[in-house]
This record gives structure tokens, C-alpha cells and sequence, in this order.
């Protein structure tokens, strides 16, 4: 069984009396400890997706299960991680990170005792008693990544956790992140516009066509893991990067002016 | 894994080499400042003796910094001016602390209902609209010429502006900071205590200062409409039976009791505002 099931998920939404579709029928099957991303172009409902895993939208039609158990509709099940790193400013590094712990309902006092073994194996050591605008944004997405850790969900959603990064911090947190999830043996769903960062973190990659969203491919990425930064450099990775931009680029909605853009624009 | 700084590592300079020492710069400023202010204050109050005692102002209208002190000192002496003093800062403070207390209540508890903040929106905006101490002479009729009505006046002045300060806190919260919330399984109290009332704080206490100077205000209005004590019926009193200089002394009195509340709203700002920056 499969760890976290989509079956046949859509959601309508109804503006000035007309229905119109986010997201069209999604059905994905994701395997315990799989790594899987999602690209599309903007506004192909990918956010709507996540949005409706973590429970936050219901879905128009469908079910959602997590280990065959419906999650439908329901919060706190899955962590979710956004672009911003939505730290609390008045509280320390150590207090944003037990918040998850104190919303279960455990004293201060304990959340912090097994926060801060985490903050210190982690790159945070030393930062416990900050606050985080005294922090990078590359160290404040850790914090934010450590407190979804803490909250010990077995599926986490990364909704561009690094699209705010510069691209050197960017490359160090994509290593980080390949660390924790192997240690935790985690199962993640990454959405990013960045090809480069699908591919070497994925197991699989789900293509997404222009709104109303909808599986438009499934791309196995076949490369050896642990990856490094010489990964990208191998010619089955220029192969993967090739098929998905041009991929992507179908699902442009002007074509004609692709002659000028990067490869990572995607809109 | 804390990054050192530069300038923690740089070897001893060669002689005559110019560095620039920014916080001692800072220091020098800030000395030179104080210095400057009292100068400044002396200077004021040098001119101000001077000119009553040669003649170039009335003393009669102006009084003079020495009669103050003395008539001061003969209302602390034989008069009553430290109980009008306790009964002034008395009423605002408790008038304030309320108002502040019940206000901020208020704000934040449009977060739980968008229908009814709706709703009484249109009615904070009205009662704000009220000149409220227009209505001073109506509330020593319904409160009496006590104590109560004092802390009435001042109450009515800081509790709509309170209301409206944590409000704006409320409308601003970041929405994604709720969603992260929610997402780990939070409740809606979990929401409004980890989330919207911290976030509203700086708000709340960006109108302190000007919240304890409105409840002064309420406060020496409602004992100049009728009162026993207070340094308010003091002054008017004074007035009545033209000894202005026991008017200026109300009024340096008042001013030092402004300042030093101010102080303390600074001093509570700073105590609320730990490890944050401060709102406008």
C-alpha cells in the first residue's frame, strides 16, 4: 500500500458566478521514503494541491489517504513548508521550532529539552536564543525545516522552500535536505520551478500542464544516489534536464517569446 | 558554526594608520547632545528668571521659575498639592490601564468573527468620532464629582483608540503565519494566542504614548467640570482667585507628572517590544 494516495482529486472554485477548475482530476500514488517533485508553470494549481493534502481546502471530488487511513479535509496530518520560513519574529530560534510540540500540548520545558539536540546536529547550534531576523535566509529556512521535523510527520510538503535563496545557499540547503531526508527516511513532495533542483533531488518528478493543472507526465529520475554536485554534470542528467524543459516549454503560454528566457523561468 | 566577524581578525594596524572608530563617534554625539539639552534648559529658565526680575515681563502673568519653586514648596508644605498630585496621576493611570486593558480586548476579538467586526466597525468609527470630553459634564452627573468620574473620562478617552490600535494588529497579521498553524494541527485558540495577540503587540503599543497623555487630559478636564481634589481643581481654583502663580505651579507639576509617565509607557514599550522592532 502505498504511503500517501490522491485518488482522483479536483478542485472548482466559483468567481462572479462562474465555476471555473484549479486543479482538474489528480490521482498519484506516493511509496514510503520516495522523494517526489512537481513542476509545472505558475499557476497550474500545485499550491491548490498542497493546500488540499495538508487539509487546508477540501477538494472538489476525491479522497485523500495517508497509510489507507482518509485524510480528507483534515489538518496536521503532513508537515508543509513554504517559501517563506514563516518563523514567529518575537519568539527565539528554539521557541519557533517546539511550536508544533506546544500545540500537542507538551510543557515548554520538555519541547525545548529535545529541540535543541536537533538545532545543535543541524547547523543551528549557538543560534537557539536569536531571534530570526538576526539569521540568513538560508538559516531560517533550516529552523523552519527543523521545526517541521520536530513535528514528526511522516509526509512533508515543500511548497519552493528555496526560491527565495541565492543560488550557492540554495545548492548547500538542496545537500541538506538530501542528508535529512536520508536520515529520516522521510516521504517529501517538493514543488519548485527550478529543473535543476527536481532532478537532483527526485525519485520522481510529476510534470504539470498550464492551469487547470493535471498530470501531464511521470518522469523516473534513474540516477545514482548519494548525488553530488558532479551529478549534474553527468549526461543522463543533461537527458532529464533536456525532456523536461521541453516539456515545460509546451506548456507556455506564449511560446513565441522563448527565444530570451532562462531555463529555470517557468513562468 | 557563528561566522566571526572582519574585524576580529585583523592584525595590529601600522602606526598613523586611520581607522575609523564609528561608536565612539556615536559616544562623542550623544555626550555632546546632553550637553547641548541642558544648556539649552538653563538657558531657558536663566532668561525666563531674568527677564520677570528686570521687568521685561510681567511677573504677575508670568511668575518666574524662583516664585514657582517657592509657592510649590509652600503648597507641598501647608497645602494639599501631594494628595491633588496622587488623586491626578491616581485617575489617569487607572483610567489608562483600563482603557488600555479593555480596548485592546476589544480589537483583538474582531479577529474571532469577521460578521462582527463587521458589524461594529461603523460604531468604533462613530464613538471615536465623539469629542468625549464634550460629554464630561454629563458623566460628573452620572458619576458624581468623585474619584469615579475621573477615571471615567480618562477611561473613555484611551479605550477607543486602544480598540482601533489592536484592530490594525488583527488586519495585518501575516495570513501564512495562520495557515503554518493551522497546517501543524492548531485549534483557533492556539491561533489567537500563539499568533494574533503577539503579532498585534506592537500595535497596541505603538499608541501607549499617546493613550496616557489622552487619559491626563480626561483626567484634569473632568476635575476642572467639578471636583474636591486633583491638581486640575487645584489650577482652577487658583485661577479664580487669581494666584497665578499657584497656576504655574499646577502647570509644571502636571508637566513633570506627563513626562514621567511617558517614561513609564517608554519603559513598559521596552518591556513588551524585547527581541522585536518596533512598529512605526
Amino acid at each position: 500500500m502505498s504511503e500517501l494516495a490522491i485518488n482522483h482529486c479536483s478542485k472548482y472554485f466559483k468567481k462572479d458566478a462562474i465555476n471555473f477548475c484549479a486543479v482538474q482530476p489528480i490521482t498519484m500514488h506516493v511509496e514510503s521514503g520516495q522523494f517526489i517533485s512537481i513542476i509545472g508553470p505558475s499557476g497550474c494549481g500545485k499550491s491548490t494541491l498542497f493546500n488540499m493534502i495538508a487539509g487546508l481546502e477540501r477538494p472538489s471530488e476525491g479522497e485523500i489517504t495517508l497509510s489507507g487511513m482518509p485524510i480528507t479535509g483534515e489538518t496536521g496530518h503532513v508537515g508543509y513548508m513554504l517559501q517563506k520560513d514563516l518563523l514567529l519574529p518575537w519568539r527565539t530560534i528554539l521557541d519557533n521550532v517546539i511550536i508544533a510540540l506546544e500545540i500537542r500540548g507538551m510543557s515548554r520545558k520538555e519541547a525545548r529539552q529535545r529541540a535543541i539536540p536537533m538545532l545543535q546536529k543541524y547547523g543551528l547550534g549557538g543560534f537557539e536564543r536569536d531571534h530570526p531576523d538576526a539569521l540568513s535566509g538560508g538559516m531560517r529556512q533550516r529552523a523552519g525545516l527543523i521545526r517541521t521535523l520536530l513535528d514528526d510527520k511522516q509526509v512533508i510538503l515543500f511548497d519552493e522552500p528555496f526560491g527565495a535563496l541565492d543560488a550557492q545557499t540554495r545548492l548547500q540547503m538542496q545537500n541538506w535536505l538530501l542528508k535529512i531526508w536520508n536520515e529520516f527516511k522521510k516521504t517529501v513532495l517538493f514543488v519548485t520551478h527550478d529543473i535543476d533542483e527536481a532532478i537532483y533531488l527526485s525519485d520522481e518528478i510529476y510534470v504539470f500542464t498550464k492551469r487547470p493543472g493535471r498530470i501531464k507526465a511521470k518522469v523516473q529520475v534513474d540516477l545514482a544516489r548519494p548525488r553530488n554536485e558532479t551529478t549534474m554534470m553527468e549526461a543522463r542528467f543533461l537527458q532529464l534536464k533536456r525532456e523536461l524543459l521541453l516539456m515545460l516549454n509546451e506548456e507556455r503560454p506564449h511560446p513565441e517569446f522563448d527565444g530570451n528566457e532562462g531555463d529555470a523561468h517557468g513562468g | 558554526m557563528k561566522v566571526m566577524p572582519m574585524a576580529g581578525k585583523t592584525k595590529a594596524p601600522s602606526p598613523g594608520l586611520f581607522i575609523e572608530d564609528r561608536s565612539r563617534r556615536a559616544k562623542r554625539i550623544r555626550r555632546r547632545a546632553i550637553i547641548g539639552q541642558m544648556a539649552i534648559g538653563l538657558l531657558i529658565l536663566v532668561l525666563w528668571e531674568g527677564c520677570t526680575r528686570f521687568g521685561w515681563l510681567d511677573s504677575y502673568y508670568w511668575s518666574s521659575p524662583s516664585t514657582i519653586v517657592r509657592v510649590g514648596w509652600q503648597a507641598v508644605v501647608h497645602g494639599s498639592l501631594l494628595s491633588d498630585l496622587a488623586y491626578t496621576s491616581g485617575a489617569t493611570i487607572l483610567g489608562f490601564i483600563a482603557g488600555t486593558l479593555i480596548g485592546s480586548a476589544i480589537g483583538l476579538s474582531f479577529w474571532w468573527s469577521e460578521l462582527y467586526s463587521r458589524i461594529t466597525e461603523p460604531y468604533m468609527i462613530a464613538i471615536n468620532a465623539i469629542p468625549k470630553l464634550a460629554l464630561a459634564p454629563v458623566l460628573v452627573i452620572m458619576f458624581g464629582i468623585g474619584f469615579d468620574s475621573k477615571v471615567v473620562l480618562a477611561f473613555l478617552m484611551t479605550v477607543i483608540v486602544a480598540a482601533i490600535a489592536a484592530y490594525s494588529g488583527v488586519c495585518n497579521i501575516d495570513k501564512d503565519l495562520e495557515k503554518m498553524l493551522i497546517s501543524l494541527g492548531a485549534k483557533r485558540h492556539h491561533v489567537f494566542l500563539k499568533v494574533v495577540v503577539p503579532s498585534s503587540i506592537p500595535w497596541m503599543v505603538s499608541t501607549l504614548k499617546i493613550n496616557i497623555s489622552l487619559a491626563l487630559a480626561g483626567t484634569i478636564v473632568g476635575e476642572f467640570i467639578s471636583s474636591r481634589q486633583g491638581i486640575g481643581r487645584m489650577i482652577l481654583y487658583a485661577g479664580q482667585v487669581l494666584d497665578i502663580d499657584l497656576v504655574w505651579v499646577g502647570v509644571v507639576v502636571l508637566s513633570f507628572l506627563s513626562i514621567v509617565m511617558y517614561l513609564g509607557t517608554v519603559w513598559l514599550e521596552r518591556l513588551l517590544m524585547r527581541g522585536r522592532t518596533p512598529k512605526s
